[in-house]
């Protein structure tokens, strides 16, 4: 896998989140309390909501539009809501991020 | 082979049935469910909470669609069945859907009873039987114009009662002299009248109705006598008829409704039916109490469980609209064979009837206060002879026998065998049973385990009085309403708690107050930070990621992920100097709207959020601070231009919204808080529908608060008069500094006032100097902390993560 580094774990507040800008549009990366790193596409399934922009709880963020809850392992919608986010894999080395590029270059395919 | 169970209607009496079903035989039948209406199971009683805003649909589902994939039910939602072909054991919905039985139920339920009137068809009528009806009720309801209800019987009142609560101007047409006719006598219904009438709604009675009227939508109703009722809704609540129309069709012996021994089998060996569309021993019911028995019944049959039988039983009648308590039970038609007792208090709005044959209880009416309900009906249904307590019977139980009249005791005297809840058949043995059993502590906890309480609600009182007769002091009410998922503790006991305990951080409230998730939800998160801010405001960091996302970067996120940025505009006065600046601002981003709001300002819309920073640097120079149109906490106060110009202003109503605004910005509240002062009655400013109000007058400050102009629409109430600037602001700040001690959060001040009543505020406002100023202070001492401008803040670096990407990825290559 490619792997880009996009910066260190510090660079994000716990329980919250920052944005990576991509050609093909933003990708939100989390923080978790127990500082696991997640990103995304920072697009709510429901109607583009920016999910970084959200409130981050456990292991999932609740978009600040219409409040759907999106888990951040699966990308998927949780509870009544249907409709998922598509993940990209994330690596932590010591402080340092990196997620894989591969998936940046299959979406622009 | 697993044979197949069909049923047709996902109504009440099926998923009853499929509860017991399951527990006694889960994996007998493969199960297929149709159903017209597009969804899960849901208790239909209460759509009159949801109709009147009380209750959210989601609180009123029974089974939600987890339950049927757990159970592996097949449910199709939106399929009408539209064909039983009894040859070949299959049933055939309207979207071509066929399935096969081995058996099948019918449970399609009622169709709501229409006038064949001119007009009938016009947009505009509705009836009242599902959540389709109710969402076209609410939708109708935003217009807050005229509505008519026809039928003054439960269901008609039930809805008359919901639209009023949702702002409309409301008329019952009821055809009999008096209300609710089959369930209360003259007397009771005399009184209902009052009650209905007291809360806004008129009642027409004798009112015939000839024809709908209006060009191709609902203008108003023509009666008989000619009169013309203009209205832009008429909701026909006329009673219900047992859909067997199906049955019918397929050739089952249908009368009145499906006919169904008391094994709920039909004239077809294979089909059975229960429900509003069955009818028994003649019987056809409207009440779930005798369904849920139908369900038993049923299940048992389908099992081939225990022979159970059906038996009649009268159902008391309760009306679900709060406030207004009547019970009838039973036949109370006068007769020579019959004897009634008799008991009225005109002051207290009371009236109990009893009504006896042969020294036995054969029916009950009370209105006003209904407590002995429940007693009456356990003589009743055990047949007591009454001649002993002759003298005393109508003043209720606790008169009996020596007794108090501590309700408590009156429950605590009842026989294990008497029934609590009417609608689930639940008697108090059960009950205090499954508390001690299975260590049950509140509402819900009964109410999950044995369905107490479950539907309509009317028993809640009763239960909860056994959960205190048994748990004594361990019984906590308050345990009743929870946060969140994350918690038992209702927003009460948490504040309670994070005073009485010295919880300063959230993590110290979810460990201390036994969080059941790691890090809370989006729900519990913002409360939690608003009470430890209100609460410790020198001594607590607020947290700024369990913020909703407005708060957290101090603008309005917009749809498209922009932002709109409103400058305070102090008392909605401005300047050529701010407007220029406002001016630059707008040209300097190229910001793409510019609009006046409705609290007397402006709003910038479409701002980029990597703009912000430099917008709100630009705004400051101009003496600028950020409006809170984002908060929950001091918004606006609009003003009228009072004494300064107006020629009938009566004191300086611009200057003091100005000095209310200034001293109280930036502290943050359970909910938005908005204020107005009007220069004189005319009342220019609309004070009269904020939060808190001033009206001046000649005399001083007539302090107004608990009104509301958004979801609701409410007039305030007035606090006092008082006669300088000083004390009115005085009175104002501290109002406003019990509500932000006392209030749950998102909770606005009408809706508080409304739990802890207007006559305790002002006791503790106006008649209680020395505890006014103590909460004065209080304000004054956490706006040290408050008052600070977020937009300058982040204009010199502070969350400066906020505003800009972490990195960029990608780019250098595509541009190459
Ligand atoms: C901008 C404005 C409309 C306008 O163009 O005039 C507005 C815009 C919004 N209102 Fe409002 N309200 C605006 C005046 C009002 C008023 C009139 C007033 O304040 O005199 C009301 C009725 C009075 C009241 O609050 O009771 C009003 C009742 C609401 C409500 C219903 C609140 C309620 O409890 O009933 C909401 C929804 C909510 O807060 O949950 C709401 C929510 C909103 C939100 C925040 C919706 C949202 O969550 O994104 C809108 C933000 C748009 C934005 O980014 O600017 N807005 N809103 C007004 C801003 C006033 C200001 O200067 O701050
Ligand atoms: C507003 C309101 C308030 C009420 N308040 C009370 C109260 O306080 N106390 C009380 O005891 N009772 C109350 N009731 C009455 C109670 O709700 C009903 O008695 C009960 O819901 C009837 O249950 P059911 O299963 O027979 O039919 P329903 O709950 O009506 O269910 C029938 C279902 O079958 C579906 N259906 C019909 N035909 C077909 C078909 N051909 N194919 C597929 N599906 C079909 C319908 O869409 C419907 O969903 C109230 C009713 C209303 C409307
Ligand atoms: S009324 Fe208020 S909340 Fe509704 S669209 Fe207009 S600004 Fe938005
Ligand atoms: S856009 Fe995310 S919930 Fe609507």
């Amino acid at each position: 896998m490619n792997w880009i580094a996009i910066g260190s774990l510090s660079d994000i507040p716990p329980r919250g989140a920052r944005c990576v800008a991509a050609p093909q549009g933003k990708i939100a990366v989390f923080r978790t309390a127990d500082d696991q790193v997640f990103a995304i596409d920072d697009h709510c399934p429901h109607k583009g909501g920016p999910l970084s922009q959200g409130i981050v709880h456990g292991a999932a963020v609740t978009c600040p539009l219409h409040n759907w809850v999106i888990s951040l392992e699966t990308g998927k919608a949780l509870g009544a809501d249907e409709g998922s986010v598509r993940t990209i894999p994330v690596k932590v080395e010591g402080e340092r991020l990196f997620i894989a590029l591969e998936a940046l270059a299959s979406k622009a395919a | 082979m697993t044979e197949k169970l069909v049923i047709i209607g996902n109504g009440m009496a099926p998923g009853r049935m499929l509860e017991h079903l399951l527990e006694a035989a889960p994996d007998r039948y493969a199960m297929t469910i149709f159903n017209a209406e597009p969804r899960v199971n849901y208790d239909r009683i209460m759509l009159s909470p949801v109709l009147s805003g009380e209750k959210e649909f989601d609180e009123i589902v029974i089974h939600g669609d987890g339950w049927y994939i757990k159970h592996g039910i097949t449910l199709y939602k939106g399929h009408r069945i539209v064909a039983i072909d009894r040859d070949a054991k299959t049933v055939t919905s309207d979207r071509g859907v066929t399935e096969s039985y081995d058996r099948l139920v019918i449970a399609t339920g009622s169709v709501p009873f229409i006038i064949p009137v001119p007009g009938k068809d016009l947009p505009g009528v509705l009836t009242y039987r599902d959540l389709d009806d109710v969402n076209a009720m609410l939708l109708a309801a935003q217009s807050r114009a005229k509505a008519i209800v026809i039928g003054g019987g439960l269901l008609g009142l039930e809805a008359a009662a919901g639209l009023k609560e949702r702002g409309m101007d409301v008329t019952v047409l009821h055809v009999m002299p008096t209300l609710m006719e089959r369930q209360l006598d003259p007397a009771a219904g005399y009184l209902l009248q009052k009650a209905v009438e007291a809360r806004g709604i008129k009642v027409m009675t004798k009112a015939n109705t000839k024809a709908i009227v209006g060009n191709g939508k609902v203008e108003g109703v023509e009666l008989m006598d000619g009169t013309v009722i203009p209205a832009t809704l008429v909701v026909m609540a006329v009673g219900i008829r047992p859909n067997s129309a199906l049955a019918k069709d397929a050739g089952l012996e249908v009368n009145r409704g499906i006919v169904v021994d008391d094994r709920m089998e039909t004239s077809d060996p294979a089909i059975m039916a229960l429900g509003e569309c069955a009818e028994v021993g003649g019987h056809v019911y409207g009440l779930v109490a005798p369904l849920y028995e139908m369900a038993r019944v049923a299940a048992a049959r389908l099992t081939d469980g225990e022979d159970k039988r059906f038996v009649h039983s009268d159902t008391p009648t309760k009306l679900k609209v709060t406030g207004i308590d009547l019970y009838s039970l039973g036949d109370f038609a006068d007769g020579d064979d019959r004897e009634e007792i008799i008991l009225r208090d005109a002051s207290a709005g009371i009236y109990k009837r009893v009504v006896l044959q042969d020294n036995r209880i054969i029916g009950t009416v009370l209105f006003g206060e209904t407590a002995d309900g429940a007693w009456f009906n356990d003589l009743k249904k055990e047949a007591t002879d009454i001649s002993e307590m002759r003298d005393t019977l109508i003043f209720g139980q606790a008169f009996q026998g020596g007794a108090s009249s501590d309700p408590l005791a009156a429950v605590a005297a009842l026989a294990d065998d008497a029934e609590i809840c009417g609608c689930n058949g639940v008697c108090k043995g059960k009950i205090t049973g499954a508390i001690t059993s299975k260590g049950l502590t509140g509402l819900d906890d009964v109410r999950a385990h044995t369905k107490a309480s479950a539907s309509c609600g009317s028993c809640t009182g009763l239960v909860e009085q056994l959960l205190k007769l048994t748990l004594g002091e361990a019984y906590n009410p308050a345990a009743v309403q929870p946060m969140c998922g994350c918690t038992s503790l209702g927003h009460d006991d948490v504040r309670r708690l994070i005073k009485a305990k010295g919880l300063k951080t959230i993590p110290a409230v979810m460990q201390e107050l036994e969080w059941k998730t790691s890090c809370g939800c989006a729900k519990c998160r913002p409360a939690l930070n608003y009470y430890l801010v209100c609460d410790w405001p020198d001594q607590y960091a607020d947290d700024y990621q369990s913020r909703f996302i407005n708060e957290r970067v101090h603008a309005n996120i917009q749809k498209d992920g922009t932002y709109s940025v409103v400058p305070r505009m102090w008392g909605g006065v401005t300047s050529a100097d701010e407007l220029r600046a406002i001016a630059d601002v707008v040209d300097k981003f190229r910001i793409p709207t510019v609009k006046v709001t409705g609290g007397q300002r402006i709003d910038m819309l479409g701002i980029r959020k990597e703009d912000l920073p430099a917008v709100w640097a630009d705004l400051g120079k101009a003496g600028f601070v950020s409006g809170h149109a984002y908060a929950k906490g001091l918004r606006t106060v609009k003003t009228c231009v009072g004494s300064d110009w107006c020629r009938f202003g009566t004191q300086d109503s611009t200057g003091l919204g100005i000095r209310i605004e200034k001293f109280m910005w930036g502290s943050w509240t359970p909910a938005k808080v908005k204020m107005a002062v009007s220069g004189c009655p005319r009342n220019c400013a609309e004070a009269t529908c904020k939060d808190v109000g001033v009206v001046c007058v000649d005399s001083g400050y007539e302090i107004h608060f608990a009104g509301a102009a958004g979801l609701d629409i409410k007039g305030t109430e007035v606090l006092g008069l008082v006669k300088t600037e000083n004390e009115a602001l005085e009175v104002i700040v501290a109002l406003v500094q019990m509500y932000r001690e006392q209030a749950r959060y998102l909770e606005r001040i009408y809706k508080w006032a409304k739990r802890i009543g207007t006559a305790e505020i002002k006791r503790q406002i106006l008649d209680d100097a020395e505890r006014r100023r103590s909460l004065f202070d209080r304000f004054v001492f956490s706006q040290k902390f408050a008052q600070v401008d977020p937009w300058s803040e982040r204009v010199s670096g502070k969350d400066k993560h906020e505003f800009r990407p972490m990195a960029s990825v990608g780019f250098a290559e595509a541009a190459e």
